[in-house]
């Protein structure tokens, strides 16, 4: 199995740490990972935002890239929701079926495809507060939502639980959407600000000393929002956990 | 109307600047939606409920023409007079019609949606007609001439101090009132002298029954029984999209109404209409109001599957941040976002765009309405009308052309300190000032990933396959 690893734009330039953890975890989970260098972004920004036409060349690169793997991996959850459900400004082509079935965020890759649950080189003695993105949570269905009457189930809690000395922080709204939205975060600033700071703020109030999330994006505007604030609270990805980082 | 289109970021930001109004908005709509979350927890058929739910609404609607006539028909078997109305203005003028036939002049109403939307009181009270509001927080809302906030909590914005200010006003009471209950008694003894003198009464409905012709409301307060029964004339206003075949789909819809809407089993008023009673008089004007024009709309048909319960306001975090009014629509919250622009494209063009597209009103809706899916459609069909703002429209543009040529992207991001501040630049150009106002930027890093891979995994081989890719 060739695995294309999909970095998206905002992890590549502001998180490299993120993709190189992914990176690594995947490889010393003895996959054959490649990195095709001249990927960008999968189109999201301009399809969410209404503009399907503009995301059409984006996606026609995206194709490009990644046809030739059999499957793709990538750390973003809501990268993964756009491929998988919404990645339609192209004719749908062999190819374009084959890779928007074959895309996985990394936790559902590595817990129900590679369906790894150790992780001995991992440790992590600190409290975390988990966020699951609304595209992991609510469209990829990685964990139970609480809008719905079913059974409790988390994958990247699934995964988590594996790392020796983790505890975890039980916020009061776990499942609130952090405010990020992508351009939403720009279009609607105060209520986007107001919705994170509220975010970090339940989970600094439940005693978490990190948050941890599949999805880098909603952790950048956390971030920004806990900082400017002063909320004392950091940010991981959880492939930096999985992949032994101590703090 | 006016066309301009509402601005929601702006109004929403006004309304977070009052800590008190935003705390108390936030907490009280939050509570609604963990007390739905116990009920639902209290019945283990809730999904399939919500199924069944979906499913008779989708069979209604496919075969809308056929239970409306056998409701019609059945409606005036019972006795009761059926209208129907095109459109708001038709409505109005109906309602005006059997008034003027009784020589009535002061109409007594409950709450309903659906006369705001047909902007039933602007119509009537400049010919002489009193409408009164016997809704608690409609009435609230009526004096302060606003719309409602919320489809079934309608002045949820407001706290105790500013319904206070309202009833000194208008009722003379004391405008430093601390206690709910002694407003509630204010309105109450304002209330019934225009209930009792009234000579016309309205309501909506919350269901119509197509095969006994009959129609149910819901309420918590009883003013729908009061201004139903105390005059002779009873016209009740309903949604042509309110119909359910059969009495025995009520099961399902009452199981689900105030468990979804308040997190209460039910209403505690829920009353079946048939008929006129004795010497009465009882009107049914069926309003179309671009309802039958949604219904041919491929992607967004479906929100007519709404059954006004306000579950999809109470859970969404941007809707509790906003408040009701920022949406400057008769609908706000998720389901406003999805309706209102079918009635002005261009007014509520941002409304679908007011929203993080998180989903959940989807999956508490108890319908099954793929809301935040209509509100990513809707984003798709305005911006193809143009319909969204030009710099907008241009910034995507330009990064759908950066972002599809890999060389000229990557010498735009692995600049001088790697990204930070061409990135955002390019996604978000002048919206970069946005970003900072109340949040920090994220922290410059030496290098990019993409350098990184290129230093310590790209072997010479490889390297030289991957350049003259």
């Amino acid at each position: 199995m060739k695995i294309g690893l999909f970095i998206p734009c905002y992890i590549d330039a502001f998180y490299p740490k993120t993709g190189i953890a992914t990176l690594e975890l995947l490889e010393k989970l003895g996959q054959d990972v490649d990195y095709p260098m001249d990927q960008t972004c999968c189109g999201q920004p301009m399809a969410n935002s209404g503009c399907n036409k503009d995301a059409r060349e984006t996606e026609e690169l995206f194709v490009r890239n990644f046809s030739k793997y059999d499957v793709i991996v990538a750390p973003s959850g809501s990268c993964v929701h756009h491929i998988r459900d919404n990645f339609d400004a192209i004719e749908q082509t062999d190819a374009v079926k084959h890779i928007r079935q074959n895309t996985y965020e990394l936790v559902e890759f590595i817990h129900d495809i590679l369906k790894v649950r150790e992780f001995p080189w991992a440790e992590f003695p600190h409290k975390v507060g988990l966020h699951n993105s609304c595209g992991t949570l609510r469209a990829l269905r990685t964990a139970s939502m609480s809008e719905r009457n079913e059974p409790f189930f988390s994958k990247p809690m699934d995964l988590l639980s594996a790392v020796k000395g983790i505890e975890f922080a039980k916020p009061k709204r776990p499942d609130e959407c952090c405010g990020f939205g992508g351009t939403y975060s720009v279009t609607e600033e105060a209520v986007s600000a107001r919705m994170g700071l509220d975010k970090v703020t339940d989970h600094h109030n439940a005693g978490a000393e990190y948050i941890v999330s599949a999805d880098t994006s909603c952790m950048m505007h956390q971030q920004g929002c806990a900082e400017r604030n002063g909320v004392p609270i950091k940010f991981i990805h959880i492939a930096e956990i999985l992949n032994g980082a101590r703090a | 109307m006016s066309n301009k289109p509402v601005k929601h970021a702006q109004a929403a930001a006004e309304f977070l600047e009052d800590d008190p109004h935003r705390l108390f908005h936030d907490e009280r709509l939050w509570d609604m939606r963990q007390k739905r979350d116990q009920q639902m927890h209290g019945m283990p058929e809730w999904q399939e409920l919500r199924d069944r739910a979906s499913r008779i609404k989708e069979h209604t609607l496919a075969n809308l023409p056929t239970y409306l006539e056998q409701f019609e028909e059945n409606a005036r078997r019972n006795g009761i007079h059926v209208h129907w109305a095109r459109d708001g203005a038709e409505h109005n003028r109906i309602v005006a019609e059997i008034m003027g036939k009784h020589d009535a002049k002061s109409l007594i109403k409950s709450k309903s949606m659906i006369t705001d939307e047909c902007e039933m009181r602007e119509y009537l009270e400049p010919r002489g007609i009193t409408v009164t509001e016997t809704d608690l927080g409609e009435r609230i809302q009526q004096l302060d001439h606003q719309l409602p906030s919320h489809v079934v909590v309608p002045a949820v914005q407001k706290l105790t101090g500013d319904v206070a200010k309202i009833f000194a006003k208008y009722y003379g009471t004391d405008p430093n009132i601390k206690d709910p209950h002694e407003l509630a008694e204010a309105q109450r003894e304002a209330a019934r002298p225009v209930l009792l003198s009234g000579d016309t009464g309205m309501t909506g409905g919350n269901f119509i029954v197509a095969e006994t012709g009959g129609f149910v409301v819901c309420t918590n307060e009883g003013n729908a029984d009061l201004s139903s029964n105390l005059p002779n004339v009873h016209i009740a206003t309903l949604g042509i999209e309110r119909l359910v075949p059969r009495v025995e789909d009520l099961g399902v819809f009452v199981r689900l109404l105030s468990r979804s809407a308040l997190g209460s089993p039910i209403t505690q008023y829920t009353t079946h209409f048939r008929g006129p009673r004795k010497g009465g008089e009882m009107h049914v004007i069926l309003v179309d109001n671009g309802r039958s024009d949604r219904l041919a709309m491929p992607q967004f048909w479906s929100s007519l599957k709404c059954i006004r319960c306000g579950a999809c306001m109470n859970t969404c975090p941007v809707y509790r941040r906003s408040g009701g009014q920022s949406y400057g629509s008769v609908y706000s919250g998720p389901i406003g976002a999805i309706i209102d622009p079918t009635f002005n494209a261009k007014k509520f063009s941002t409304l679908p765009f007011a929203s993080t597209m998180n989903g959940s009103c989807s999956n508490v809706c108890p319908v099954e309405i793929n809301i935040h899916e209509q509100i990513y459609d809707w984003r798709r069909v305005l911006a193809e009308k143009h319909d969204i703002p030009f710099v907008k429209r241009e910034i995507m543009k330009m990064a759908g052309r950066l972002l599809a040529q890999p060389r000229l992207y990557r010498v735009s991001i692995e600049g001088t300190e790697v990204a930070l501040k061409t990135m955002p630049r390019f996604v978000l150009y002048n919206y970069l000032n946005p970003w900072g106002k109340h949040r920090e930027l994220p922290h410059p890093v030496k290098e990019t990933f993409n350098s990184w891979y290129r230093k310590n995994r790209l072997k010479t081989s490889t390297k030289k396959e991957h350049e003259s890719a």
